[in-house]
């Protein structure tokens, strides 16, 4: 088991989704975090660009067996990638090592619970 | 409402000579003015009575700021209603209007609707108004109105915030999936096109003024934008993943302050209409608040029994269909056709919205359920609760608000159909999918609404 943690522009966040959805992974949790990275920011604030020093980002957590790993990494990499070349400020994805699972509303455990 | 264009006799070229007169010494300016007028100079000495109804006019200046108020406060009850990622776009949907109508109305609106008649068939009205001295404003700049006493810039200027608040409810049929170019052509067209001949055929000497009551807009206002919504909606189709996936709304919080806006805005609304500060004025009030409170309370009833909870959003639902069915009555029923209209907008527009989710159009804010709906109803059902029952008799009353109702709806129907072909093939109107996906806000304005608040 994985847990796959990415960090992605906030707009490409339906199009991870649905992507994710695309390949059988449904079960996501998502929040807004707020992040540094190389970008420089686009908003327009009264026509005058201007550049935070931390910029609004999603974040998306997938509990996976490892079966789906690689299939879920392709979907965000896909999905939140802007065009075809990519940009910076597009995000990055993190796997780490999932010790336990468990659902609490039956107490399984494991993979059977993700 | 239904007022003449008065005929002054200034046509613009005459203004500009006494502007050029003014110009001069002061001597000089009151010698162009006596030979205007055809007055000895030096024959001033008797007061001459005040042309002005200051009681009027302040209560049309404040009826002004009253349905100004109503578009923010639009902005707010669609903005609190889509998902985070559409809210600065959909409330920029009822600011635009303010900007765009703001401006047509000024430039040609106003001659437009309440311009002379023109193009009359068979003596009944015509189809299109329009004055030269209208254009622009430039000849009602001093004109006072001869049967109100007002002056003529209060009435334009009031007319005007209808003009503008009638496209910006559309809006809201096909929220959160339009380009917002092409929604900016698409109001203007349709002011062009729709609101002005409309509301020249009702109130400005057209060939339905004199028959179909429609006192404050009920045909011209909510069931020309109602229907427009819903042809809006379909021809446009639903939004990614309708009715599949949940859309909840951002933030009813700011859908009931804008709620709230609106109901106080259409004191103005309603009341304003009457275009006096008299008794008529005070009827018009009382019904408006008297259908509001019944049609939200209304609503809140069926919502216990049904679903047995009452929602803040049923709420507000209610209480815009109540004060959309008083709309086209006001000045002419009793409260106790208030109480009527209101319970009739709210159970229908009930029964219209659930309707809307077994048809499956994605009509996202219920524009043709509540205002178009409730319009409808409003206009018919106001016949048999009329406070002086016409000479021609209820039938024939009725008829005439069945034809009004059958016109607009048509005439709307089919131009914007027409209108929405054409936007979409020259500027675009509907948002590619995936800036639909990526949001409005993003996508069309390079904005975002909220900090770090709710995702959805």
């Amino acid at each position: 088991m994985k847990l796959i943690i990415a960090i992605i522009q906030p707009e490409k966040l339906d199009e991870v989704r649905q992507a994710l959805v695309d390949r059988d992974i449904s079960r996501v949790t998502v929040s807004r975090v707020t992040g540094h990275g190389q970008q420089q920011d686009i908003d327009l604030y009264r026509g005058q660009e201007i550049t935070p020093d931390l910029l609004p980002k999603t974040r998306i957590e997938v509990a996976v067996n490892d079966a789906f790993v690689e299939p879920a990494i392709d979907a965000i990499i896909q999905a939140a990638r802007d065009s075809d070349s990519g940009k910076i400020g597009d995000g990055k994805i993190f796997v780490v090592p999932l010790e336990q699972c468990i659902r609490i509303r039956t107490g399984e455990r494991g993979g059977e619970a993700i | 409402m239904s007022l003449q264009s008065n005929s002054l006799g200034k046509d613009w070229r005459r203004i500009v000579s006494r502007m050029s007169g003014l110009a001069l010494l002061g001597l000089l300016a009151t010698n162009v003015y006596a030979q205007d007028t055809g007055e000895l100079v030096g024959t001033v000495a008797e007061v001459a009575p005040d042309p002005i109804d200051h009681a009027t006019t302040v209560w049309m200046l404040i009826s002004t700021g009253l349905v100004l108020l109503m578009i923010p406060g639009l902005a707010m009850f669609y903005g609190g209603l889509v998902r985070t990622k559409n809210v600065l776009g959909t409330m920029m949907h009822s600011f635009a209007a303010m900007a765009v109508i703001g401006v047509i109305w000024a430039v040609c609106g106003y001659a437009m609707t309440f311009g002379s008649t023109q193009f009359v068939v068979n003596d009944i009205g015509g189809l299109i108004g329009w004055d030269s001295r209208m254009f622009m404003l430039m000849g009602v700049d001093k004109a006072i109105m001869p049967d109100t006493n007002i002056p003529e810039l209060v009435f334009a200027m009031f007319q005007g915030k209808f003009a503008i608040i009638t496209p910006a409810l559309i809006a809201g049929a096909f929220a959160e999936r339009v380009r917002f170019r092409g929604y900016c052509v698409f109001i203007a067209l349709w002011s062009l096109l729709i609101y002005n001949p409309l509301a020249h055929w009702i109130w400005g000497g057209g060939f339905l003024t004199g028959k179909a009551i429609d006192f404050a807009g009920g045909t011209v206002i909510h069931i020309s934008a109602g229907v427009a919504g819903l042809v809006a909606a379909i021809y446009l189709g639903p939004r990614r993943g309708y009715p599949k996936s949940a859309m909840h709304p951002n933030n009813l919080v700011m859908t009931l302050m804008g709620a709230g806006l609106l109901w106080v805005g259409w004191f103005g609304f309603n009341a304003g209409s009457s275009v006096s500060s008299g008794l008529q004025t005070a009827q018009a009030l009382t019904v408006t608040q008297i259908s509001a409170a019944t049609g939200a309370l209304v609503w809140m009833i069926i919502e216990g029994f049904h679903l047995k909870k009452g929602t803040s959003l049923g709420f507000v639902s209610g209480m815009l269909a109540g004060l959309v069915a008083i709309t086209p009555a006001a000045g002419d029923v009793h409260p106790a056709g208030a109480v009527a209209l209101g319970t009739l907008g709210a159970i229908i527009c009930y029964m219209a919205v659930i309707l809307k989710s077994k048809i499956g159009y994605d009509d996202t804010l219920d524009v043709f359920g509540i205002h178009g709906v409730a319009g409808i109803v409003g206009a018919l059902a106001l016949t048999f609760f009329l406070r002086d029952v016409p000479e021609h008799g209820i039938a024939t009353q009725f008829w005439y608000q069945l034809e009004g109702v059958i016109v607009s709806a048509v005439y709307s129907a089919v131009v914007t159909l027409i209108l929405l072909v054409i936007v979409e093939k020259t500027v675009g109107l509907k948002l590619s999918d995936q800036g639909e996906m990526a949001g409005m806000d993003h996508d069309q304005h390079g904005e975002h609404g909220y900090g770090l608040l709710n995702l959805n």
